[in-house]
């Protein structure tokens, strides 16, 4: 019998790149066969590709090809740039805890000034306690290849009824061109605590690299949570991340999302609302230019009676890139009295964008008030021309239109600072364009 | 000396003539008043003065202190000190009216080699002018025009007239969807700003207007041309006889 060996696009065998990165990946002989069968999942799908629903418009195959090989540790010259890199984009008074190339990198974080509002481990000490940390409910190819190739992470504790002074901010960056990063965290927010978490993804002198990263979130009745990732990753980079979030009862979660790079990005995020009286506030940014592809999912599952959740989305597309959202509620037979809705709009720069926007309401409880909107277009022609006739060029007068448009989403950060922080991005992708 | 110069200007819109050949000369400081029924092409030279796309100049030319306008982006036309207040102004949400004026001011300076305004210039800047205009500061705070009646939207458009300083000012219809009350503010507005370095072409259909904002020149458009020019009595005249006469000239 003939056995075919798996083959990437690019002609390396698939298996390749588990065995010639096992060695180096952490956990004693448990957590390596949860990793194996990790892996032995991720081969046997493959690459997502257009004909798994989920991945419609995110092709993987057509769009990556490959993964690359795992990165190798930082060095020191990769490790000064990633000094250089949290410098550029920490955010002020933020507790930094910092992954180079997936590796935590203690040097550059603020271990001590966390070490006493939190408890702070790295995954990598913590696998062989905890090897369910590789496991989650939802399976698909990219979050089984998390599982079997992650090699670092942050496992973070906050205390029940802890109210965290300062943003807690995981900064991924990536400084090795042309290979794989997998991270793989764990946030724990004890009951009526108060934090902010924020999420950064840049890179320090890497191209076409690959990030694969997965956080996994769980929050304890009554506590009230920002959440904000920022992907800033360089523009011929890969970020697929996926996250899930698990929310109790009567919290106040309030996520954002920003994409500003990466050739090809995707934003996988399952939030289960898991207990009564919640407000899930769930927002996003894409913004997108030359070929870039920019993708958001969302599965929002009410699995109790009486929550709110409330998606803000915008998707900002120049040239020929293209964005992806892919929205869904589920209400569950139980989740009576759910009030959920979505709304997503894209402004189009060029006849040569492209956005998919992909509601969908899985209803099984009859009580509801369920919702969704999308729409797209091109900016209004008659605002530029009076804002020309009052003296803006071109380009400035589309970049304050466009300020406008994605200030709705951006409006729903709650504190000044981060929003300012975020603003600047924004900012800075617009200089880009002119 | 000539300040605006319009030469046998021929615009079409979509195929279809609008301007037939319009020729009309404004001198530093005068004011003009162009009337005209609906359709004579009075909104349509406003917006050509202005930049607006979908207008084609087939013939003829505008000079504005004897360079040639028509060459010139709408922005570039701001800088130089033309300046058209809006016969309905947009509403743009989401860009809060000072952030709007600052930078709309700053590119204008810019653009001419100017220092821009620093913050705390430009605020007592708007102060002033807002005050002198009866704006309140609320008013500033919010989207630009948005959710502001019809005479806030003109006294806006009078605060930036008033804020960048044109040597041209171009009114469309300056006097449409304001009560009389709200005219009268409007046209104050205007009146403080007259001064011998700066001219402005007043266009509307009715004569009301011009009681409060006099001109130095009134003209008669009808059919893309004006047909008829005279002094501030030919308001008056056009009020008790009507555009019949003109439309049978033209």
């Amino acid at each position: 019998m003939n056995v075919a060996v798996a083959k990437t696009g690019k002609g390396r065998a698939v298996s390749d790149l588990f065995t010639s990165a096992e060695g180096r990946l952490p956990g004693s002989s448990g957590v390596t066969a949860v990793r194996r069968e990790a892996f032995e999942t991720y081969e046997r799908l493959g690459l997502p590709h257009r004909r798994i629903e989920e991945w419609k418009y995110t092709d993987l195959r057509a769009l990556v090809g490959e993964v690359l090989p795992l990165a190798a540790a930082p060095d020191a010259a990769a490790l000064k740039r990633a000094a250089e890199a949290v410098k550029a984009h920490a955010i002020s008074g933020a507790r930094k805890l910092v992954l180079v190339d997936g590796a935590f990198v203690a040097d550059l974080s603020d271990v001590k000034a966390l070490a006493a509002e939190a408890g702070f481990r790295t995954l990598r000490e913590t696998l062989d306690k905890d090897a369910g940390l590789l496991k989650t409910a939802t399976v698909d190819a990219m979050i089984a290849l998390n599982a079997a190739m992650a090699t670092d992470g942050v496992v973070l504790s906050i205390a029940d009824g802890a109210q965290l002074s300062a943003p807690i901010q995981i900064i991924h960056i990536a400084t090795a061109a042309s290979a794989s990063a997998f991270s793989r965290s764990k946030v724990t927010i004890g009951k009526g605590a108060r934090a902010t978490i924020v999420e950064t993804f840049v890179a320090a002198g890497a191209a076409a690299y690959q990030i694969n990263d997965a956080v996994l979130v769980s929050v304890g009745d009554g506590a009230d949570v920002a959440h904000i990732r920022l992907m800033d990753d360089a523009p011929d980079a890969v970020n697929v991340s996926s996250q899930f979030v698990t929310i109790g009862a009567n919290v106040k979660y309030n996520f954002f999302n920003m994409t500003t790079g990466a050739a090809v990005s995707r934003l996988q995020g399952f939030i289960t609302l898991a207990g009564e009286g919640s407000e899930l506030s769930a927002n996003g940014v894409n913004l997108l230019q030359k070929t870039e592809h920019g993708d958001t999912t969302l599965v929002v599952d009410h699995a109790v009676p009486n929550c709110v959740s409330r998606e803000v989305f915008r998707a900002v597309i120049d040239d020929r890139a293209h964005s992806v959202f892919q929205g869904r509620i589920i209400v569950r037979p139980d989740a009576q009295k759910t009030d959920g809705k979505m709304m997503t709009r894209a402004l189009l720069l060029s006849d040569e964008a492209e956005a998919d926007n992909k509601p969908e309401l899985e209803i099984f409880a009859d009580d509801v008030s369920c919702g969704h909107g999308a729409t797209a277009g091109a900016l209004d022609d008659s605002l530029l021309f009076y804002l020309k006739a009052r003296g803006l060029p071109e380009k400035q007068a589309q970049a304050l239109l466009i300020q406008a448009f994605v200030g709705e989403a951006i409006e729903q950060i709650a504190d000044d600072g981060l929003r300012e922080h975020v603003i600047g991005i924004a900012e800075r992708w617009l200089e880009r364009r002119q | 000396m000539a300040l605006l110069e319009v030469k046998d200007l021929k615009v079409r819109v979509e195929e279809r003539e609008i301007l037939h050949g319009l020729t009309l000369t404004v001198n530093e400081g005068e004011i003009h008043a162009i009337m005209g029924p609906n359709g004579s092409g009075k909104s349509t030279l406003s917006h050509v003065i202005a930049g607006k796309p979908g207008y084609e100049v087939t013939d003829g030319q505008i000079l504005f202190k004897g360079e040639d306008l028509l060459e010139m982006s709408p922005d570039e036309r701001a800088a130089k000190g033309v300046f058209l207040a809006f016969q309905y102004p947009v509403e743009i949400p989401g860009v809060a009216t000072m952030n709007f004026l600052r930078t709309a001011l700053n590119a204008q300076r810019k653009a001419r080699g100017e220092d821009e305004y620093s913050t705390p210039d430009f605020l007592k800047k708007v102060r002033e002018v807002s005050k002198s205009l009866n704006i309140p500061q609320d008013m500033l705070k919010r989207g630009v025009n948005v959710g502001f009646s019809g005479g806030e939207k003109k006294r806006n458009e009078v605060l930036q007239m008033a804020l960048f300083e044109p040597s041209l000012c171009i009114l469309d219809e300056m006097d449409s969807g304001l009560d009389i009350d709200a005219l009268r503010i409007a046209a104050d507005g205007v009146n403080a700003l007259r001064s011998p370095k700066r001219s402005m072409v007043v266009i509307t259909h009715y004569q009301r207007l011009l009681n409060y904002i006099v001109p130095d020149v009134v003209h008669v458009m009808s059919k893309g041309r004006v047909v008829k020019s005279g002094g501030k009595e030919l308001a008056l005249e056009l009020e008790a006889s009507g555009y019949a006469q003109f439309e049978d000239a033209a």
